[in-house]
């Protein structure tokens, strides 16, 4: 009887360990927003919160007064991720219809390891083909100087975006039920219109989540704006400007700065509102996400 | 009949497009590969790859920086994988479908989409300031571990999956606790489907930059680190300061070239194992 407790005892101490494993990820995750909001905060003792979000001037090492506003910023990375948006959405959901529904299976099984291999290119690397090899195209083509600029951003992140939204949209589309594609097919429409008109529109809301996940991403992506596109503070006037996004502003900003001054806190308010921005999106597909997995059992 | 040939030459059309989609994909990744490969691979020489940078960085090789990357790989390993393994372990085996469970798979999907750069400011408070580990190679081994621990779990949990459910039954039905079966008739399947996951989630980590750029990263050492309280150069790093921030940068491009190559080959390399073996343990399961 008492081996018998022991060995019980052993059991929930083993299953104790590996929940204090799981919960650890649910720790990080409050870790992370606790630290960013209590080193934020203290910037908002010199700085008002108003003129934080809604003023485009960001100049901290100015020697008359220092000038705290991130609205720039917020729009850089906003352009820059459209822009992204608008080339990776309608190539990525091309190709995995394409996968998905065209192509024979083994090229589908041969393609797919490469769209793994363009996800695994290290940003810095991206980043460094945007300088040397898009950086000189964009800048003949627009006549603008070195081409370190907002487009450049933008078809870099929107390169670093596709493999996300090509691969969760292609599993979205094949995990619509085979009878929805022989019922249209059964009813004389074409395997074009099957995809078009049923495939695709059944999975749609696994596709946005994919799409929203690739936004995600490249909102939170540093190093590729960081390096091509140019990092003026100047509020953007079009694609062709050069931007300094939120996530580049910290990564220029915080190797220089001293600790614990108001420019340091507010370099974490702006970590701040980039972890709310890329949470809420992410929150959002994943509940996109659920929600279609859960009506599909 | 009229009707008919219009239909085929939309649905031809249509496909060609798609079709197009995926050459344009294809033909960006052969384009960076290339380019890369070609400008790179002539800067690569014995020498490259095993000495200290010389003359501000405009001779010499990448050596520290190899060292560097590879040792704050290893202390993410240490960290992220035994962690992803557990975590994947209660997941999977343990957890029942209660508020709880739900909780931590919300966290992880999340965690996941959490910007590097923000892991790196979490460093910078948690690891270089709060425990006091100073700007070094532990700091950004453990931050860097931390951004990889919801991989790891996430591919810890595909493996276990993959382990039939009679394996366990069968252990249990003979007498064995949870953890007896887990032991003897889950790992000894799971384990290298978790390995070849987790590498994945490491390479990526090796490939990273923003997290490590003010916990421990170096511009220059002329020294490798001695200990884990010293600071280091990574692969990552050195090809942005190359790249950018160097004084000469067209006179130091070929350098930078030549570290992609090392970086992205690194990188690459890792990948292209996991996913093959990976495609091979698939394939043996069918």
């Amino acid at each position: 009887m008492k081996k018998r407790t022991w060995a019980n005892l052993k059991e929930s101490a083993i299953r104790a360990f590996f929940l204090s494993c799981g919960i650890l990820a649910v720790l990080v995750l409050i870790g992370i927003f606790a630290t960013l909001l209590t080193t934020a905060v203290p910037a908002f003792r010199e700085i008002h919160l108003a003129d934080f979000l809604l003023k485009a001037n960001w100049d901290p090492t100015s020697p008359e007064k220092a000038e705290y506003g991130i609205l720039a910023m917020v729009a850089s990375t906003i352009m820059v991720t459209i822009g992204a948006l608008l080339l990776a959405v309608p190539i990525g959901i091309g190709v995995a219809a394409y996968l998905s529904d065209v192509a024979h299976w083994r090229v589908r099984e041969i393609v797919k390891p490469v769209v793994e291999i363009l996800a695994g290119i290290p940003s810095v690397v991206v980043g460094f083909l945007g300088i040397v090899l898009f950086g000189p195209v964009i800048a003949r083509i627009f006549h603008t100087g070195n081409g370190l600029n907002a487009v450049n951003g933008s078809v870099l992140l929107a390169i670093m975006a596709l493999p996300t939204i090509i691969s969760i949209s292609e599993d979205s589309l094949n995990a619509v039920p085979a009878s929805y594609n022989e019922a249209s097919l059964a009813l004389g429409a074409s395997k074009w219109q099957t995809l078009f008109r049923v495939k695709v529109p059944a999975a749609l809301s696994g596709i946005i989540a994919a799409c929203m996940l690739g936004l995600g991403r490249a909102v939170g992506e540093t190093m590729t704006v960081l390096m091509a596109t140019g990092n003026a503070r100047a509020f953007p006037h079009g694609f062709l400007s050069s931007v300094r996004t939120m996530t580049a502003n910290i990564a220029i900003e915080l190797g220089e700065v001293p600790y614990y001054t108001t420019h340091y806190y507010a370099l974490f308010a702006i970590g701040l509102v980039l972890f709310i921005m890329t949470f809420a999106v992410n929150l959002a597909a994943d509940l996109i996400l659920h929600k279609y997995q859960e009506r599909e059992r | 009949m009229k009707q008919a040939t219009q239909k085929k030459v939309a649905q031809f059309l249509a496909f060609l497009l798609l079709r197009v989609c995926l050459y344009l994909v294809l033909a960006v990744l052969l384009l960076f590969l290339f380019d890369i490969g070609k400008k790179g691979g002539g800067a690569i020489s014995w020498e490259f790859l095993s000495q200290a940078p010389r003359k501000g960085m405009t001779a010499g090789g990448i050596f520290p920086a190899i060292f560097g990357t590879f040792l704050v790989t290893l202390i993410t390993a240490l960290l992220a994988v035994p962690l992803g393994m557990c975590a994947a372990i209660y997941l999977n085996e343990y957890a029942r479908q209660d508020r709880l469970t739900r909780l931590i798979r919300l966290a992880i999907r999340n965690l996941s989409g959490v910007p590097s750069i923000v892991y790196g400011l979490f460093g910078v408070i948690l690891f270089v300031n709060i425990m006091r580990f100073g700007t070094s190679v532990l700091s950004a081994g453990l931050t860097l571990g931390l951004m990889t621990l919801p991989w790891t779990i996430t591919a810890s949990e595909e493996a276990l999956k993959t382990v039939p459910n009679s394996y366990r039954e069968g252990a249990l039905a003979l007498g064995a606790t949870k953890w007896q079966s887990i032991r003897t008739n889950v790992l000894p399947y799971a384990v290298p489907g978790m390995l070849t996951g987790t590498v994945l989630g490491l390479a990526r980590a090796a490939g990273e930059t923003a997290p490590i750029l003010f916990t421990g990263a170096a511009f220059f050492l002329p020294y490798l680190p001695k200990s884990l309280g010293d600071q280091f150069m990574a692969l990552p790093y050195h090809l942005y300061i190359l790249a950018t921030q160097h004084h000469q940068i067209e006179q130091v491009r070929p350098l930078a070239y030549g570290t992609a190559l090392v970086l992205i080959a690194l990188v690459l390399g890792l990948n292209m194992t996991a996913v093959v073996i990976r495609y091979r343990l698939r394939r043996k399961r069918r």
